[in-house]
């Protein structure tokens, strides 16, 4: 096995004891960079000489058996995160120049813990978009086909840990930019609690719906990554105060059978091929031990009106302040996708139209929050597949302007409803592309979809499958 | 025709907290090199999140207390969006429907003396923004002040008359001085005033559909010749069967007149949603309870209790409360010389020596009035006799003075005291022999 290929797990562990350096993985991470990134477009920005600098550290840190969870592994991060010193452009141009003078609170928590920043991966323009294809940098390429789009709007980040360019990686979800690339290029990708990570030094998509979370090879790495970046912000009003705890420790534990909630909607207008591949999983957790139980939730199409309107009315607000007086280049440079969010969202939000579009879209969210809380009366998960389809070809983006809700339709209801979900490799598609479910659960229950979704992994081999770049 | 003026008042006032509303950045801002009481939120960079300031909140509270509001129990912030080059978000954190206080009043004098009362249609919390420079063809933005907290607090149009408006003004700094929540000085822009002004036929009820706004105002003083003119103004359009245009005004202090800014011809839309990145504020009754308890004694209170407590004239209790220093000086004075001083005499010495209570103690001040006080009185006619008696056995000294050596006056008061043999006050003797000499 190359180092670029390990897990988190297996490289601290590694590292610990001495196995190799933390400059050597980076280098390999680096190497297999320069082997597949012209053909991957994972990266906005490559932070090498740093990188090699940090690792460097690290190793004198670890020779000291200096004991930080994540020293000396090498993390990329979705370039909507504020990075000091380095260049975060949420992949718009109009951002080409911004250096921020602080680091997003995820940032500073990783570094912290030792990580070593590699870079920062692309994303659709403001994460606004399920495919990277709205990127002012370029699409990113699914690493199963090069052909294909690897989803988004954490497309980078999903990407390079597939291609493994990176040992983890974080991303962030409005409402499925996590769950769905990490489905489409067949990792792990855990959205958290909406609150339970801090959102400061993050380019705010949809305020009240943006989550950060970890993108990685395995559940367990989610896990690992959860623990370092999740927890109380000072600088987060919106962050819960409720001490978070840690779900690493616990993954191993064994599982009370649980019983697995299935909606007949969440199935509704899926690939066949998408449908038969999470009904064999759904089979293997009754194998597990598990009670399946069916449900019914309100019909996905819902959350997508109610999603819509909230997201482009926060999007147009929060874009404001790039008013072409202080990051040198001006309104011009937003992009068509930008654009026309920032007129819808103007458009929902003015005297008039407020009371029919946002506050009657903040009336259902209520209405489907307490759906969901209905259901985990009955169930103590729900599982569904995470989106519609396997990854699509690049060019589908265009002249579709809803592409995004629709690849993310099966994850919306649960992200307005601000709930944890984790998304996880469950098989292929007939040309070899990754399929992905998703374990949605109650407010604060991340230990329990991750053990869940550790059991589902441990179970099968899914998720020990490379692409072949 | 015969019109009645109909005003309303916006008024915002800085808070003195030591951090801004939404970051941990300084408040004191004023006189300082431009941005440097910057951070990440108040600077609005990408990725910023607002956190509110609790104290700001609480004040912003007891201000409403204060004005007989309403406290809801649920609160929120809400965003306002424009733009404008000092505003660096894009959109100002401010409150819309649900304001920390709402449904107050306050009670004013008017012209005839007559107690009145103006509602208080609301008291909320919001940020200030940047502040603008212009030099030459180049504009420059300091963030210092931007996100310093700011209370607004609107009034009905229940005004009449510039000076009840004044007296409202008036009370209100008193107010905000007295929770020592602002400074309240004009001249720093603590304190900024906003009238809006429109005219109506006596006898009519509804409100006129127009109004005027007038902005840059920065005295009181302006306040009261800004609306005179504007009631002027407005009153020869009207005689002319001319409606005044629904529009903001700026006072032009130097050619006194106010005029036209931005014409209005509807209201803005500032596209108004809740703040998503502050959850909503919900208080419960002790905690109410507990801001209510700690508002310290208000103005008129105050006033009330003095002429009660101290057997005041309510003339000298008003000055006495003006400033709550001041009371409170009085207040200790009168404690520190209980039996030796009556409160009148404190107060009388406060008031008509224009003690400056800065620079002399509570202590001091009691010892010199006990002094001064222990001069023996004297008849005036027999002080008067004594004086002609020294002038006229004094011939030289009278005529020094009279080229003009005036200290020799001090020889005449050495030789009155010495015909009186008694202790009296110089300052009495010198008022008489000074008037003396200069009658003739």
């Amino acid at each position: 096995m190359k180092l670029n290929q390990l897990t988190i797990k297996e490289a601290g562990e590694g590292l610990r004891a001495k196995k190799f350096s933390s400059l050597e993985i980076t280098e390999a991470v680096f190497n297999q960079i320069d082997n597949v990134e012209n053909k991957i477009n994972a990266f906005v920005t490559i932070t090498k000489e740093e990188a090699l600098i940090n690792a460097k550290e690290a190793d004198i840190r670890l020779a000291k058996n200096d004991d930080l969870p994540l020293l000396g592994i090498p993390i990329a991060i979705k370039d909507n995160f504020c990075t000091i010193g380095v260049r975060t452009t949420a992949s718009s141009k109009l951002l080409d120049n911004f250096i921020p003078q602080y680091d997003a609170t995820v940032v500073k928590r990783l570094k912290e813990s030792g990580m070593v920043l590699l870079g920062k991966t692309n994303l659709d323009a403001w994460a606004h978009g399920s495919s990277t294809e709205t990127s002012d940098y370029g699409s990113s390429k699914n690493p199963w086909n090069i052909d294909y789009l690897p989803g988004g709007s954490s497309g980078g980040s999903a990407a390079c840990i597939a291609a493994d360019e990176a040992i983890g990686a974080i991303g962030s979800e409005t409402a499925g930019s996590i769950r769905q690339p990490a489905s489409w290029c067949g990792v792990v990708g855990l959205k958290p609690t909406y609150g339970r990570v801090s959102r400061y030094g993050v380019i705010a998509m949809a305020s009240s719906l943006d989550s950060p979370g970890p993108i990685t090879k395995t559940v367990e790495d989610s896990a690992l990554l959860f623990d370092v970046i999740s927890g109380h912000d000072v600088h987060d009003a919106t962050s819960s105060p409720i001490p978070p705890i840690s779900i690493a420790n616990d993954i191993k534990k064994s599982i009370d059978p649980i019983t697995i909630g299935i909606s007949d909607d969440y199935f509704d207008g899926v690939d066949d091929e998408v449908k038969k591949i999470v009904e064999n999983a759904i089979f293997q957790f009754e194998k597990l031990g598990a009670k399946i139980k069916k449900i019914s939730l309100f019909a996905p199409k819902y959350a997508i009106a109610v999603y819509t309107i909230l997201q482009r009315s926060e999007v147009s607000s929060n874009l404001a302040r790039y008013d072409g007086i202080r990051y040198g280049n001006d309104r011009s440079f937003f992009e068509e996708e930008a654009r026309r969010r920032i007129i819808l969202g103007t458009y929902t939000l003015s005297a008039g139209y407020y009371d029919q579009y946002y506050n009657k879209a903040l009336k259902v969210r209520t209405v489907i929050i307490e759906n969901f809380n209905e259901a985990f009366k009955e169930v103590d998960i729900i599982l569904s597949p995470t989106s519609p389809s396997t990854a699509l070809p690049l060019g589908s983006t265009k002249n579709h302007p809803m592409f995004g809700e629709i690849a993310d339709m099966l994850v919306e209801p649960s992200s307005i409803a601000g709930l944890p979900g984790i998304s996880i490799p469950c098989g292929f598609s007939s040309i070899g592309l990754p399929i992905g479910m998703q374990l949605i659960g109650p407010q604060f229950s991340e230990a329990l979809i991750v053990r869940a979704a550790y059991l589902f992994e441990q179970s099968t081999e899914w998720h020990k499958v490379k692409p072949n770049i | 025709m015969n019109y009645e003026p109909i005003i309303g008042l916006e008024v915002h006032v800085e808070l003195k907290t030591k951090s801004k509303m939404f970051c941990g950045c300084s408040a004191d801002y004023f006189g300082n090199k431009p941005n440097t009481h910057t951070c990440p939120t108040c600077l609005g960079l990408p990725g910023a999140l607002p956190v509110p300031n609790k104290t700001a909140i609480e004040w912003c509270i007891k201000i409403g207390i204060a004005l007989n509001c309403e406290i809801p129990l649920t609160s929120k912030f809400d965003r306002k969006n424009y733009f404008y080059p000092d505003l660096a978000k894009g959109y100002q954190i401010s409150q819309y429907d649900q304001p920390f206080c709402q449904n107050g009043w306050i009670e004013v004098l008017t012209e005839d003396n007559k107690i009145k009362r103006i509602g208080i249609t609301r008291v909320h919390m919001e940020e200030d923004t940047g502040k603008l420079s212009h030099k030459g063809n180049v504009s420059l933005i300091d963030f210092n002040r931007s996100g310093v907290p700011l209370v607004e607090i609107v009034t009905e149009p229940d005004f009449r008359s510039s000076f009840e408006v004044n007296q409202y003004l008036q009370k209100l700094q008193q107010i905000v001085r007295y929770l020592n929540v602002s400074n309240a000085d004009m001249e720093k822009g603590d304190m900024r005033l906003e009238p809006n002004i429109s005219l109506r036929i006596i006898g009519e009820i509804e409100l006129p559909k127009y109004k005027v706004e007038i902005k840059n105002i920065n005295s009181f003083r302006f306040v009261d010749k800004s609306i005179q003119f504007e009631i002027k103004r407005q009153r020869e359009l009207l005689d002319k069967n001319e409606i005044p245009l629904q529009e903001t005004r700026g006072w032009e202090e130097l050619k006194q007149i106010t005029i036209s800014q931005r014409i209005k011809e509807k209201a803005n839309d500032y596209r108004y949603f809740p703040e998503p990145d502050i959850p909503p504020i919900e208080w419960d009754k002790l905690q109410i309870d507990k801001i209510t308890s700690q508002m310290p004694e208000l103005p008129n209170d105050k006033l009330i209790r003095f002429e009660k407590e101290y057997q005041l004239s309510s003339y000298n209790a008003e000055i006495l409360i003006r400033d709550a220093s001041l009371a409170a000086y009085f207040e200790k004075a009168v404690f520190q010389s209980k039996g030796v001083l009556s409160q009148k005499q404190i107060a009388n010495t406060l008031i008509n020596k224009k003690i400056n209570i800065l620079s002399i103690s509570v202590k001091d001040l009691i010892k010199d009035i006990i002094h001064s006080s222990k001069k023996e009185g004297i008849d005036e006619i027999e002080l008067s006799k004594i004086t002609d008696d020294v002038l006229k056995n004094n011939q030289k000294a009278v005529d020094e003075f009279r080229n003009g050596k005036e200290v020799v006056i001090m020889f005449l008061i050495g030789q009155v005291m010495k015909s009186i043999n008694k202790k009296i006050d110089i300052e009495i003797i010198k008022n008489i022999l000074k008037n003396k000499l200069n009658k003739k």
